[in-house]
């Protein structure tokens, strides 16, 4: 029983940063937007979160750590917005190819990240491993008391802020989409931009808004993981290729933000799973990472086999609209 | 003035076509301005003089006859790897997987290398180059069985590709590690280069480019010259043409990626026995995506993509040098790269369109 109470607890640890990025291309993809950048998104933001509170940590001289957290926040957001900017004005206004633009920003979000992590406290003019552990503290801190409740008390309230604050995201992004008139919107602006434009809708609005807003959130997935998850720390790649799990993920749930929260959990439980299988060899360790992946083709091989319309992406995905062009 | 009404600052329009030196003019004003923005960066980050940056650069990527060689020759495997996705862009395939066909393939050329010593050393050479176009061809195939066959997505499918080639690679390394334990497989044969591209030059850069020099050519008759690449654009164009046309889409997406990851193949066999002479899970290093990158630039010309290869090597030596110099870390190279790139997509739009300013505006500056 312990040993399952923990590997659930590590398995939404792990599913939590894949919640944040799939929450964030979901709803750019429903805009019609494949952001391959997410990926590199979550670098930047993860890393502008660390730049923010250890700048504050080491200028002051007694830091708060709320304060901390709170700056960390701030410029998380504002630098995952920055990327997202860019991919937005190169493909809507430029109209620049979206696999390529996201992967080129997958590209330079990554070197940002490992280049200013690795490098901060040496541009500083310090030496040694960079650590903001006391803006990391307001991060990790728990609900006091409730932890203490035995069996569940770890598994549910054993998390930090950002972890409820993700699953808030998730139940207000499918109630946006599905239940409100702008999120109808947004779906058309996905489907078929050029109707959306007849019926008045601003499509390059929705497209700008979406796209950045979608990159904040994987942003924050970054964050997530620099500060709650290492403690305030950064190592190079350390983040991993779990940017690539999220937009996995975004297919796994079927475009779905309520799908992508069981689907975050069960791929965190996949990631992790070799550490709990008894008696696997080393080699056999790294045949069951892979899991994550094998299990994303073949739903992606069985929604294709079905066919079920609802089951599908966003009809003009990964094309960009021009009014005066339409075909 | 304001009483106008609303009507928009401009207007965009698409171009009916654009003369070559424009379309080079303006790619060079982008390369330019990224320059720029580039060197705005290090010297903040250095302090460096400006035109120092750019020395520095020059001399970090062809400073030295050996840099020079090195970086042609990763020049030339990135192009190769470029070359494995083009196919596949000209049919609007968007293969993400080179990185892992590549990896596929060098994995496949390790292990002959490794289980193939005693075999005379003519049928090893053949074999070593058979087996990694197996693998590659193989890793391929699987996403485009699947897409001609149901549609599936394959920019998705060959992502996750890539990370099963990794797990797969990890795998074999610790299967063959040398020593044990130490979760690396070390220099393959390094006692009498059983297997290794053989050296034309010092440095051993001469042959890995020769070879793909010649598959640019190859490659370029092939889409040019020949009724197969002539069926690849039509399915680029029109899926519907093509049918109309009489011709085999499934076919062609299956055939085409086969073709892709035989190319990949290439690239994992020469990256395995003429460059590394091991395998290691970050052998490939991302050049699977720049490859994409390379490849799109380069208007999926194999002559154009050249150019791009080159320079994008280039940027990437030079600013390593200039971070290894400042004790900073090399992934500062990526942050270039990726400048780079952004301005160079975005320019493409200013070839394409053109923007129309309001016209009483102009008669209100006659006046």
């Amino acid at each position: 029983m312990n040993v399952i109470s923990v590997f659930l607890q590590k398995a939404i640890t792990q599913g939590i940063p894949l919640l944040f990025g799939a929450n964030g291309e979901i709803l750019t993809e429903k805009s019609g937007n494949l952001n391959l950048g997410i990926p590199g998104l979550m670098y930047m933001g993860g890393v502008a979160g660390l730049i923010g509170a250890f700048l504050y940590e080491a200028n002051v001289a007694n830091p708060i750590p709320f304060v901390g957290m709170l700056i960390s926040v701030i410029c998380c957001l504002l630098c995952s917005a920055l990327g997202a900017l860019i991919y937005s004005v190169l493909t809507i206004t430029l109209r620049a190819n979206q696999n390529v633009t996201g992967l080129a920003l997958t590209t330079f979000g990554m070197g940002f990240g490992n280049f200013f992590g690795g490098s901060l406290s040496r541009l500083a003019g310090g030496v040694g491993q960079l650590s903001t552990a006391t803006t990391a503290s307001a991060f990790r801190a728990k609900i006091p008391f409730l932890t203490d409740i035995p069996v569940v008390g770890e598994l549910l309230f054993g998390y930090g802020w950002l972890t409820y604050f993700c699953l808030i995201i998730t139940f207000a992004l499918s109630f946006f989409l599905f239940k409100t008139r702008v999120g109808l919107n947004l779906r058309a602006v996905g489907e078929s931009a050029a109707t959306a434009d007849a019926a008045g809708i601003n499509v390059n609005r929705y497209k700008y808004i979406a796209t950045i807003v979608g990159g904040m959130m994987a942003g924050l997935g970054g964050l997530y993981f620099v500060m709650e998850y290492t403690g305030g720390t950064w190592v190079n790649n350390g983040f991993g290729d779990r940017g690539w799990l999220a937009i996995a993920l975004v297919i796994f749930a079927r475009w779905r933000p309520l799908n992508a929260i069981w689907g975050s959990f069960l791929f965190g439980g996949l990631y992790i799973l070799y550490l709990y299988i008894p008696g696997l060899t080393r080699d056999m360790q790294e045949i069951f990472k892979s899991l994550p992946y094998l299990v994303t083709i073949v739903v992606l091989v069985i929604t294709s086999l079905r066919k079920k319309r609802e089951d599908q992406p966003p009809a003009s995905l990964g094309l960009p609209y021009f009014r005066e062009s339409r075909g | 003035m304001s009483a106008a009404v609303k009507e928009p600052l401009f207007h965009v329009v698409k171009r009916d076509g654009t003369s070559f030196g424009r379309s080079l003019l303006i790619r060079l004003a982008a390369i330019v301005l990224a320059l720029i923005v580039c060197a705005v960066i290090i010297v903040l980050l250095t302090g460096m003089n400006p035109l120092s940056v750019y020395a520095a650069l020059w001399n970090g990527a062809v400073g030295t006859s050996r840099r020079m060689w090195i970086t042609f020759r990763d020049a030339a495997i990135l192009l190769c790897i470029g070359f494995a996705v083009m196919p596949a862009f000209r049919m609007r395939f968007w293969n993400t997987g080179a990185e892992g066909q590549v990896l596929m393939g060098a994995a496949a050329t390790a292990a002959m290398m490794i289980y193939g010593k005693a075999l005379p050393s003519w049928l090893l050479y053949a074999l070593c180059p058979l087996a990694g176009i197996a693998a590659g061809i193989i890793w391929g195939v699987i996403p485009a069985f699947f897409k001609a066959y149901w549609n599936t997505n394959e920019t998705l499918f060959t992502l996750m590709l890539n990370y099963i080639a990794t797990q797969l690679v990890a795998f074999c390394i610790i299967f063959w590690e040398n020593p044990p334990g130490s979760n690396s497989v070390g220099l393959i044969n390094s006692k009498g280069k059983i297997g290794w591209l053989p050296n034309l030059d010092r440095y051993g850069c001469v042959l890995p480019i020769l070879i793909v020099l010649a598959l640019a050519v190859l490659l370029y008759a092939y889409m040019r010259y020949t009724k197969q690449g002539y069926e690849v654009s039509v399915v680029g164009e029109s899926e519907n043409t093509a049918h109309y046309a009489g011709i085999n889409v499934k076919r062609v997406i299956i055939r085409t990626m086969a073709l892709c990851g035989a190319v990949a193949g290439i690239a994992g066999y020469l990256l395995a026995s003429g460059v590394s002479h091991t395998i290691s899970t970050g052998l490939v290093g991302g050049r699977g995506f720049t490859a994409i990158i390379v490849a799109w630039l380069g208007k999926l010309n194999p002559f154009s993509m050249m150019i791009v290869a080159l320079g994008l090597v280039f940027m990437q030596k030079g600013s390593v040098e200039i971070a290894g110099q400042f004790n900073l870390n090399e992934n500062a190279s990526e942050i270039i790269t990726g400048i780079l790139l952004f301005f160079i997509l975005g320019c493409e739009f200013f070839i394409n369109y053109r923007l129309e300013f309001r016209k009483h505006e102009k008669e209100a500056v006659k006046a």
